[in-house]
């Protein structure tokens, strides 16, 4: 077990190193860094030099890697065209992101459990069928689709008809704010409602269709059978012998998703003018700002190792059949 | 369900004898020995006939494909939405030729206040500078359609090449590639095209090269599924059978293998086209997919965003039209599913 993890741990490291040399490459060459300057004609050449020697392009690429990961390992991940330190900009967009990504997930998890739960304890039946449409359903609908159909057509005409504006369609909170943290809590979540409704409507189907096949897996499996045989109330072998098995697939299901989740966020933040990271890094990508797209691609990374690794541990805990090759 | 299981063994059977059969159709330069080798087995139809009466049963033994066909076209949902789908690929190809305006036209109507929006001349009415929006959303449907089809030839090619060699040769090679996979798999899909998308957008924005770039990055699940086949259908007996003949690796996979691995392969290149069809509009919803002048279905519902609440036109067809296409997809995929997997029973609850 221990061997197992360390080998993984060590594979974790290998590919985010790697991932971190693509992304300096693939962001190295994806347009001129001097861009900005050149919009304006009459920049001396002295201007273009000194920029140069700052972003140390006149150094070969693997040495700027270097220089890059170096100080972005000790939290330093440059400057942004700005002139602003990348790295306190990054974790306040990385806040703002994670409210909304956390609240989403944890809720789509419990809805994607209990639909699939149920859509395949009633197998079959109109339940089932509904359930099976609505995730197609919701599948089929792009992030930034359903995210402007709920702002146009269910936010503005249940605002109209309050009369008030309750469920708002720009930013994470009103700029005029005051008062103490409960006074400003209905403002929080009347912006955070549309964001985190948009996370979940598109996470949760796929989750609930493979909640469902688990679930009919277990109760198809002999352990069940043999829990019915002994007599167990149907309750019992319900929760204690049918859903607790099911539940191991899908934790690890979750975790390998979190690259999508984080994928939709972009687009939610986009859409509700959110100023979380994914709003960032679009931003950046469209000023040529390199070290705020890397900032974003090299910690995303992180992230998305983090959780696979803990998916890949968290499965062998869960189940004990699984064993450690 | 009508078929019977019987039909389906028969074939199986059939098929895993024409495998260890496999003489006819062998590469150019092997060897003539070996040649002869094989034609010395029985012929698998001669076989198959006697299996047939020795089971009491009489009549064709279906083809394997033919049977996925029946149980394919039986499916009134999935069939619906290939109708669906086959109607907006053509319509949308041939929009050119039959409609009489081009995405480009600039009509002599333009949406303001209480005008522009769908009648006869316009059923999908007109935009805030005299686009026709039916053109447009023909255009967008075909730019759409296109890629997402090439996508889905890239990534099935990639994915497969990748998972079988894995699956297959397992050891150092599984490790890299799967390790490969992992690492593509490192940053949000979306992050990595919305980089790319932006070079590409730079240099041409024509759907070709968004097409490519999705293609060579979206296949890592196809991979994972194919390498996960390989790894259960290599230690059947029909792949000891043919090594034992002294088959190569390469006809293994290629002739025994990837053949019995064709149903989720499928299954899995029509889901790629669905999640092409939401990667391509989001690229271009965001500015970072297809350039103007030509149109996509994203870029289409970019514009017409900021008046979804007025010109209601701008944004509800050309977001339904992404919506009912992958919708298609998805059921067509699910069909097929259906169609290839007899093996799903119903579980007693």
């Amino acid at each position: 077990m221990l061997s197992y993890l360390l080998r993984r741990l060590f594979a974790s490291v290998i590919i985010l190193i790697l991932s971190s040399i693509l992304v300096f490459t693939m962001v190295a060459f994806s347009g001129d860094p001097l861009a900005s300057l050149r919009l304006n004609p009459k920049t001396p050449p002295s201007v273009y030099a000194l920029r140069r020697a700052e972003l140390h392009l006149n150094n070969p690429l693997p040495q700027r890697y270097w220089i890059w990961v170096t100080h972005a390992i000790r939290g330093d991940f440059g400057l942004t065209i700005g002139n602003q330190p990348v790295a306190p900009q990054l974790w306040s967009h990385l806040l703002v992101t994670f409210q909304m990504v956390i609240i989403a997930t944890v809720i789509a998890i419990f809805v994607a459990i209990a639909v699939g739960v149920f859509s395949a304890i009633r197998q079959g039946r109109p339940f089932d069928s509904g359930a099976a449409f609505t995730n197609y359903l919701f599948i089929s609908v792009p992030v930034f689709v359903l995210g402007l159909i709920l702002k146009e057509f269910v936010a503005i005409p249940v605002n109209n008809a309050i009369g008030h504006t309750v469920i708002y369609t720009i930013g994470q909170q009103s700029s005029n704010l005051s008062g103490g943290f409960f006074e400003r809590l209905p403002n929080y979540a009347g912006h955070t409602i549309l964001p985190v409704l948009t996370l979940i409507l598109v996470s949760y189907p796929s989750w609930a269709i493979y909640q469902r096949s688990s679930m009919l897996e277990a109760l198809d499996s002999d352990y069940v059978r043999l829990a019915r045989a002994k007599g167990l109330s149907p309750r019992r072998v319900l929760i204690r012998h049918t859903l607790r098995n099911a539940l191991i697939p899908i934790t690890t299901v979750i975790a390998l998703d979190f690259a999508g989740v984080l994928g939709g966020a972009i687009l939610v933040e986009e859409v509700f003018s959110w100023q979380g990271i994914g709003f960032w890094f679009l931003q950046g990508i469209l000023v040529l700002d390199f070290n705020v797209v890397q900032a974003y691609l090299l910690v995303t990374a992180f992230f998305v190792v983090s959780f696979n690794f803990i998916a890949d541990v968290l499965y062998g805990v869960l189940d004990p059949r699984i064993r450690y090759g | 369900m009508e078929y019977s299981i019987h039909e389906f063994a028969m074939a199986e059977r059939r098929k895993i004898l024409a495998d260890t059969r496999s003489s006819k159709t062998g590469a150019a330069g092997e060897n003539p020995k070996r040649r002869s080798r094989f034609s010395r087995l029985p012929r698998a139809g001669a076989e198959t006939r006697h299996l047939g009466d020795e089971h009491g049963l009489s009549g064709e033994v279906k083809k394997q494909w033919q049977i996925v066909f029946g149980r394919f076209i039986r499916q009134p949902r999935a069939m619906v939405s290939l109708g669906i789908f086959a109607l907006l690929g053509i319509s949308s190809a041939l929009a050119g030729v039959f409609w009489h305006y081009s995405y480009t036209d600039l009509t002599n109507q333009i949406a303001t206040f209480g005008q522009g929006s769908p009648s006869l001349q316009h059923p999908f009415g007109v935009d805030p500078i005299g686009h026709d929006v039916f053109a447009q959303v023909m255009q967008g449907t075909k730019e759409d359609v296109q890629t997402a089809l090439l996508v889905a030839c890239i990534s099935t090619l990639i994915g497969t090449t990748i998972g079988a060699l894995a699956g297959y040769f397992r050891s150092w090679v599984d490790t890299v590639l799967m390790r490969f996979t992992d690492f593509i798999l490192a940053v949000p899909l979306l992050a990595v095209l919305a980089v790319l998308g932006n070079l590409a957008a730079k240099q041409s924005g024509s759907w070709f090269w968004v097409a490519i770039i999705i293609g060579v990055l979206s296949w890592t699940y196809v991979a994972r599924l194919v390498r996960a086949d390989f790894l259960s259908l290599r230690e059947r007996e029909f792949v000891e059978a043919a090594r034992a003949i002294g088959a190569s690796n390469r006809r293994i996979i290629v002739r025994h293998l990837l053949p019995n691995a064709l149903g989720p392969i499928i299954v899995n290149a029509t889901l790629t086209v669905a999640n092409a069809i939401i990667l391509e509009s989001t690229l271009s919803f965001l500015g970072l997919g297809i350039q103007p002048p030509d149109v996509s279905l994203g870029s289409l519902v970019a514009a017409g965003e900021g008046d979804a609440t007025t010109f209601w036109w701008l944004f509800v067809f050309p977001a339904s039209f992404i919506v009912l296409m992958i919708l298609c997809v998805n059921f067509i995929g699910d069909g097929l599913r259906e169609a290839f997997d007899p093996r799903r029973t119903r579980v007693r609850v």
